[in-house]
């Protein structure tokens, strides 16, 4: 490791402040992609398949009926 | 070598396709990430003249290499839909504009981070910072435009045409630091001749593009996916792909 200790790499000589905040926008941003498409794809997959069931449920209905 | 051109366009296969590669390149992209952040924060030596808040480097660097790729990559793709037609290449163009902005905004507002302590001021009106602002306001156009038509098939050639047009900008911020020298540091990697950064800062930094790129190409597939399914909500393959899935 370049720093001595856990202090010095937290301050990094007076930019820490700089690099770290730097470091943990782009953290968010990142999140902020990934889990978007990965939340939305999962509801549209939930919400398929609770129509699916719906459709399924309603033929039996139907069979049973006639 | 086109029939894997033909199949791309196939909703259904594309569908597995981009799961499959999804499910092996998102946890290499984390791991990519993490190991080149801790390599470039913790591993790398200061350098010599900026100290330690050079250590932006390793996301400024990646974000603004990859938000000008990917930039290259939706205008090709506005080239595909006009051309062709292809709704797959709509839907790309849609998957990477959002993508591509926040690139350009992890770009920009890194690069105002590293220049307070570097240059001793948040922003300079360079050629290179105002091109890249320019860029952002371009991805975002797209989005807005996508958003504003409630016909598809208009609002992907608006877009298409929005992004051909912008490819102007994308030279003009390649060269701007060599056509108007002010703030901005020319590129310290180069493909022909000898880079002026040492190893020890290259490879981390050499990571990390690499990881940059992942992540573009797994955000654009999740999304692409994401529109395939609210599209394709009624097909009989999407409906039997989720019956078999997990």
């Amino acid at each position: 490791m370049y720093f001595e200790n856990l202090s010095d790499a937290i301050a990094m000589g007076g930019h820490g402040p700089y690099v770290w905040s730097a470091y943990v926008i782009t953290l968010l941003v990142i999140l902020g992609l990934l889990v978007t498409p990965i939340k939305r794809g999962r509801e549209l997959r939930r919400q398929i398949r609770a129509e699916l069931r719906r459709k399924a449920q309603v033929n039996e209905g139907d069979a049973r009926a006639s | 070598m086109w029939s894997i051109v033909h199949k791309m366009g196939s909703p259904p296969w594309f569908y597995r396709f981009s799961g499959l590669v999804i499910r092996w390149l998102l946890p290499i992209v984390v791991l990519l990430l993490v190991v080149g952040a801790i390599w470039g924060l913790m591993f790398a030596p200061a350098d010599f003249k900026q100290g330690n808040s050079y250590r932006i480097i390793f996301i400024h660097v990646p974000a603004s290499v990859v938000a000008l790729a990917g930039y290259y990559v939706m205008a090709f793709a506005g080239a595909v839909s006009l051309i062709w037609k292809i709704k797959m290449a709509d839907l790309a163009m849609r998957a990477i504009a959002p993508v591509g902005a926040a690139l350009t905004f992890i770009a920009l507002v890194t690069g105002a981070i590293w220049g307070k302590p570097t240059w001793g001021t948040w922003w300079v009106w360079d050629a290179r910072i105002t091109s890249m602002l320019i860029l952002l306001f371009l991805y975002l156009g797209v989005v807005a435009l996508f958003g504003a038509y409630d016909n598809k098939v208009a609002a992907a050639k608006a877009c298409a045409v929005l992004s051909l047009v912008g490819m102007v900008n994308i030279p003009i911020i390649y060269k701007s630091v060599d056509w108007w020298y002010s703030l901005h540091q020319p590129a310290s990697i180069k493909f022909t001749g000898e880079s002026t950064i040492d190893p020890s800062m290259l490879y981390p930094l050499l990571l990390m593009i690499a990881a940059f790129y992942g992540l573009f190409t797994t955000v654009m597939l999740l999304n692409m996916r994401a529109d395939l399914m609210a599209q394709n909500r009624r097909a009989s393959w999407l409906e039997r792909d989720l019956l078999g899935e997990d």
